[in-house]
């Protein structure tokens, strides 16, 4: 298995269709230009005595251009957070040399004395895959053990982990989740996630092996997505929770979002609140919309809530099923998913706990650890969360987020669903403090909607009647906005230290 | 006949066809396409024709599986033969089609 093998079969299918567009300046590369282009890559990369092969870059078609050429000469690909300081960034050089990076334009002298890296940048990068004189590499390893991608984890705590994904589980993972070439002529998927983010490494694969047509955009802005959304007729996009609130939130005042082509708008990485994707139904009516859950170990998606789920759920009356509409759906088909406690036992429906899964694309596994999967292959998330009776996975948050009051344990997503239901919440985060009386006690920070108000009272006393009294925040202070990082997860212990620290 | 890897590639040796595959038994089994045995791309080469009884061609993209459902194998590259394990023509899996993810 190799990812290139899915590249090989797109190029022989699809040789002249256009692969990825920079939005940014408008290059693009087709199908097969690009699988001649890995090929000289790989025959460079081979030439270079690399052990890794890095890129430090918004996405371009260098994005691609790197993974598929780092697979073909069988060194792993490595995509590194260009928004990290100077030396967070030298610290994982360190453990992925000798490497060769790929660099955004001008940025390759910063590296010019880092040992063991030789970089380059992504315009000389491009440059030498045209060369026409250069021979392709010899054909790919097949080897499903060889590690297709490394991908560091943000690192909460302590120093970032390198998550192992071998060539068995991204292949894997679109072999079962992706029909071949499915896509037509006229199809485009509008591409925003950061290159360094396992959604960004499935989307490119995805796309690939449907026989889509990629557009990128570098930089996120909902101007610049809702613009390219219409000028390149985009049939299918991701996003994540604060992209699509940002969406939104700018085509307020129209009654329809005007993007007719706009088949499916899939979304995932965080939770997304109730009040954004029923207003998303509401703009893009003809949209298919989908929830993926999914984490980098695991190679991307494995609970999937479809587009009648969503319309069944947003035509509903019934409590049970409309709530489905903030589920992440059903486990993908040859996927397993259990909720257990913490001694280990698995749970029933309804029943909240941590998420396991298990199954061919889950890796759980990092570089100089090991796999953390135990011996029946099931890989523990650190998510929590509950399956209904009819298998729909409900998230709660990280494990880790549970907050424990005087011995009672809840969940700050079932109180955050509940402030957000508040016609003047406009967003919400609930952390545990430090609390001598209880050990921890809930605390949150509110954002309000423009022209709204709504006092500290009033949103305890709503707590207060929709749920239990020990749900209630003893803080409660209101913000202009909530601290997020770039792919749209909520940096809870940044929240937690302002509430603590107040 | 030899044991087959997952992972693996295999090619025909009288069409075009090449398959990867995508899981199965640990026994010793012969995969034919067009009637004559596959090898592995780097030491295949083309002798002889298609059988007309291994004829039925396959499709790039598509899964092919015996009916013990333990043999799966992806086509690659297409070709005008047939597959087959010990004889048994293998038969192309649907799929079922998911939303889109990503």
């Amino acid at each position: 298995m190799n990812i290139m093998m899915l590249l090989e079969m797109t190029s022989a299918t699809f040789p002249d269709r256009v692969a990825f567009v920079d939005g940014e300046d408008g290059t693009q590369v087709t199908y097969q230009e690009l699988f001649e282009r890995a090929g000289r890559h790989a025959a460079q990369l081979k030439a270079g005595e690399f052990a890794r092969v890095g890129m430090l870059d918004v996405s371009s078609i260098a994005t691609p251009t790197g993974l598929f050429s780092a697979a073909w000469a069988g060194l792993p690909y490595v995509p590194i957070n260009y928004r990290l300081t100077q030396p967070e960034i030298e610290a994982l050089l360190a453990r992925i040399t000798p490497a060769c990076l790929v660099t955004e334009n001008g940025r390759d002298n910063e590296f010019a004395d880092v040992a063991g890296v030789s970089a380059i940048t992504r315009d000389t990068f491009l440059k030498t895959g045209t060369d026409t004189s250069t021979v392709a590499a010899s054909e790919w390893s097949m080897d499903p053990e060889d590690t297709a991608v490394l991908l560091f984890t943000s690192g909460t705590t302590g120093a970032p982990k390198a998550a192992v994904l071998r060539q068995k589980h991204l292949v894997s993972y679109i072999l079962g989740s992706v029909e071949f070439a499915c896509a037509d002529d006229a199809e485009a998927a509008l591409v925003c996630v950061p290159p360094y983010h396992i959604a960004g490494i499935a989307a490119i694969l995805s796309s690939v092996y449907s026989g889509r047509r990629v557009v990128q955009l570098a930089n996120f802005s909902a101007e610049k997505w809702i613009e390219l959304a219409r000028s390149e007729k985009i049939t299918t996009a991701f996003v994540v929770p604060t992209m699509l609130s940002r969406i939104v939130e700018t085509l307020e005042g129209e009654t329809h979002a005007n993007m007719p082509h706009l088949g499916s708008l899939s979304y995932g990485g965080g939770k997304m609140p109730l009040a954004v994707i029923e207003r998303a139904m509401q703009l893009f009516p003809d949209t298919d919309f989908t929830n993926a859950y999914g984490l980098t170990e695991t190679s991307s998606t494995i609970c999937v809530l479809g587009p009648d789920d969503h319309r069944a759920a947003a035509a509903s009356s019934d409590e049970k099923i409309r709530r489905r509409l903030v589920s992440a759906g059903q486990g993908l088909p040859g996927l397993e998913i259990e909720i257990r406690d913490d001694d280990g036992n698995v749970l029933g429906p309804n029943e909240r706990g941590e998420i396991y899964v298990r199954g061919e694309q889950v890796s759980g596994e990092y570089e100089g650890r090991g796999s953390v999967t135990d011996a029946e292959g099931w890989f523990p998330t650190r998510d929590a969360g509950s399956i209904d009776e009819d298998g729909y996975l409900f998230l709660e948050g990280r494990a880790d987020d549970v907050i424990v009051r005087g011995g009672e344990n809840m969940s700050p997503g079932e109180i955050e669903d509940v402030l957000l239901e508040h016609e003047a919440v406009r967003d919400a985060a609930v952390v545990g403090i430090p609390s001598e009386q209880w050990g921890e006690a809930v605390a949150a920070a509110v954002v309000l909607k423009p022209g709204k108000s709504a006092g500290a009272d009033e949103l305890r006393t709503w707590v207060k009647t929709n749920m239990r009294s020990s749900r209630v925040p003893e803080t409660l202070e209101f913000c202009a906005e909530l601290p997020y990082n770039e792919t749209g997860k909520l940096l809870r212990r940044v929240v937690k230290e302002q509430l603590s620290a107040s | 006949m030899a044991i087959l890897k997952t992972g693996a590639r295999l090619k025909s040796t009288v069409c075009d066809g090449e398959v990867m595959v995508v899981a199965a038994p640990e026994d010793d089994l012969e995969i034919t396409c067009g009637g004559s045995p596959m090898a592995d791309p780097a030491a295949a080469e083309k002798s002889g024709e298609v059988h007309a009884d291994h004829a039925v061609g396959i499709t790039i993209g598509k899964r092919y599986v015996n009916e013990a459902g333990d043999l799966e194998l992806l086509c690659v590259k297409a070709g005008a033969g047939g597959l087959a394990v010990s004889g048994d023509l293998l038969l192309q899996k649907d799929t079922k089609k998911l939303p889109k993810t990503d």
